[in-house]
């Protein structure tokens, strides 16, 4: 679920508010997009990918998890990145080809080992 | 105070299905106004992932090869001149996602595209940058709540809610698509909580039947407490128990209903992509990097690392239930009501089973395409009476109680209802008598909606959704009991084979009180337009 709007980054440009799906910003008497219906939220990516500064977070899990800005490191805007949107990147789709999906080998060993 | 617009194709909906409709109706002369609950562009299953599509050569033995390649998986109930029409418009769309929208796909070493995919957010935000350059009004956030008909029963336009302004809106049009996608019952799969099967109640009002609604119970593998279904990538997958044995039998494909079961019995089941080699695991990233983000966020490396899973409910979108068509330019049962993309039917070109993506993606392009022009062309036939048809609304359910001691919140509603479509034992795993229990439960439902769901603005929104759902719900069980025997993604415990030639035939269901389920023979046959 989205866990962070970013004071620090945004740029008040009301991206995020005009592409979520399920509508679940709303824009805060300081300018700033605020959550305001987080439950609402499915976990879709789509504010994160549109942001053009990079001031969103979406936690993959579908329930709350606050997020500490602070650890978040490369991980802010790391899916825009991988999508190739932003200036002087190559769409991701330019390069999206996948894995041929044949139905492999079975593995080697028939035990589980955690990691 | 309401917003008035008049159109002559009104389109419902903001996915793909929506936009080739919209783009198509424009292309033909029309002015049409796209009206989306969410955003167009970023709405719906598409936008969220990355699809593979059904996008084949014209050659004559590449086709024929294509098209057996799902025959047996469907249960042989799909048709070959809708699967043909198909491969053939979604090979022109194709070409124009590469010419018009300049959509960057991957380039061969001989300097050759491959198009045998796409990533939906660079998709769907090109097709809106389409959709508005086609001169197509477009209306974000927007939910239809009804549609409008005139004196002898056509649609004549819809109304709505604009969430983002506090007010409601009213379209006359000459013909409405509705192109509203499927419906996942709020399950949290990637992108699909839009898809509340609005379209579906919204046809049904006004006198159109579904079509292989008991085809309705596709799950996706996502993991555990996440929301990225990409049940493809997992035929690298191994599946464990939580001790870390082997869990035998369990598979992406085939053996879906082995994890099910586990998860039922053990609460737990694990997984770990190591079938996936080096050259592999690449290809992945760059395929769909959407598939990452929970990984790279919980800081799980799928292939070395076991990680719990769960299955998703997708219900029909990616089932093969919807809207039941009527010809070959997507009409209803409905004079001036279309349907395209998932909120209609896909067994034409998919029988009884149909996975993510591919011939979904396929569909909804083409099957857009041809609402927009038939949309388009049954507004035209109006002429200037389109304007002075008189338009009354005609929903029911969450909008004009009939009455009576009723459920009064939408959340009450929608969590009773997931408690009987969602659960693998009810939905999944289905038996004649849990079916007849859920089925019994969701008419319930229905009548405490119908007599006292009631709500204006916001709330109507979700009003109609969970009004949504219980019909959906309920068509789907319905039809789920007319079928006894197993066929493409429906299995019945109690009816473990396929009934050949019995029941291989398509089902016809409808009603909003009182519904009925029939074999497509017993009603009037489709007709080429």
């Amino acid at each position: 679920m989205i866990e962070i709007v970013s004071a620090e980054r945004c740029i008040t440009c009301d991206k995020c508010i005009a592409v979520c799906p399920t509508n679940v910003f709303d824009r805060a008497p300081d300018g700033l997009p605020e959550i305001a219906r987080q439950e609402d939220c499915q976990t879709c990516f789509m504010c994160e990918a549109y942001c053009p500064v990079d001031a969103l977070f979406v936690s993959p899990t579908t329930h709350p998890e606050p997020v500490d800005e602070a650890g978040l490191g490369d991980l802010l805007g790391s899916y825009r990145e991988r999508l190739g949107w932003g200036r002087g990147r190559t769409p991701g789709a330019r390069l999206a080809v996948g894995p041929e999906l044949r139905r492999p080998a079975p593995p080697r060993d028939k035990k589980g080992t955690t990691s | 105070m309401s917003i008035e617009l008049s159109a002559d194709v009104l389109v419902v909906g903001g996915g793909p299905a929506a936009a080739w409709a919209a783009v198509k109706a424009a292309e033909d002369g029309a002015r049409v106004v796209l009206a989306d609950k969410g955003y167009c562009g970023s709405s719906g299953a598409t936008a969220a992932a990355g699809t593979g599509v059904w996008y084949v050569p014209p050659h004559p033995e590449e086709r024929a090869a294509a098209k057996a390649s799902r025959e047996t998986l469907g249960g042989h109930l799909a048709d070959h001149r809708w699967m043909d029409r198909v491969l053939e418009q979604t090979w022109q769309n194709m070409d124009e996602v590469a010419e018009v929208s300049r959509y960057p796909f991957p380039v061969d070493a001989s300097g050759r595209q491959s198009r045998r995919g796409l990533q939906g957010p660079e998709y769907m935000r090109r097709m809106r940058v389409r959709v508005q350059r086609s001169g197509v009004r477009i209306l974000d956030h927007s939910p239809v709540l009804e549609l409008l008909t005139d004196a002898d029963g056509a649609v004549a336009g819809a109304v709505g809610y604009r969430r983002q302004e506090d007010r409601a809106f009213r379209v006359r049009a000459g013909a409405v698509v509705l192109a509203t996608g499927g419906c996942a019952f709020l399950s949290r799969a990637l992108g699909c909580n839009v898809n509340t099967g609005d379209g579906y109640l919204m046809a049904a009002e006004a006198g159109a039947a579904m079509s292989g609604m008991e085809f309705s119970n596709a799950y996706a593998i996502a993991p555990e407490f996440t929301s990225v279904t990409k049940t493809a990538y997992y035929t690298f997958a191994t599946f464990y128990h939580a001790d870390g044995s082997v869990l035998e039998g369990a598979g992406s494909q085939k053996g879906r209903s082995v994890i099910a079961r586990t998860l039922l019995a053990e609460g737990k089941v694990l997984c770990r992509l190591d079938r996936a080699g080096e050259a592999e695991r690449r290809a992945m990233r760059l395929g769909q990097p959407n598939f990452f983000l929970p990984f790279d966020r919980l800081g799980i490396d799928p292939f070395t690392q076991l990680f719990p899973v769960t299955l998703l409910a997708e219900g029909t979108v990616r089932g093969t239930g919807g809207i039941r068509l009527t010809g070959d330019d997507c009409a209803t049962d409905v004079p001036g009501l279309y349907a395209a993309g998932d909120a209609a039917t896909r067994e034409l070109i998919c029988g009884g089973f149909t996975g993510g993506g591919s011939h979904n993606a396929a569909w909804a392009m083409s099957s857009g395409t041809w609402a927009g022009r038939g949309a388009s062309a049954f507004a035209r036939s109006l002429g200037d009476t389109a304007g002075r048809r008189a338009a009354s609304p005609v929903g029911g359910a969450g909008l004009r109680p009939a009455g009576g001691a009723g459920r009064d919140t939408h959340r009450e509603v929608v969590a009773a209802v997931q408690a009987e479509v969602i659960p693998y034992d009810k939905n999944y795993l289905r038996t004649g008598a849990v079916l007849t229990r859920a089925l019994g439960t969701l008419n319930g439902i229905w009548r405490e909606v119908r007599d006292g769901l009631a709500a204006s603005g916001e709330s109507a929104v979700r009003a109609r959704q969970a009004a949504a759902m219980t019909a959906t719900g309920r068509w789907m069980y319905t039809a789920a009991l007319a079928r006894t025997e197993t066929r493409g993604m429906h299995k019945r415990a109690d009816f473990p084979a396929q009934d050949d030639p019995g029941q291989r035939r398509r089902l016809v269901t409808g009603g909003l009180d009182e519904l009925w389920s029939v074999p497509e023979t017993a009603v009037a046959q489709a007709v080429p337009a």
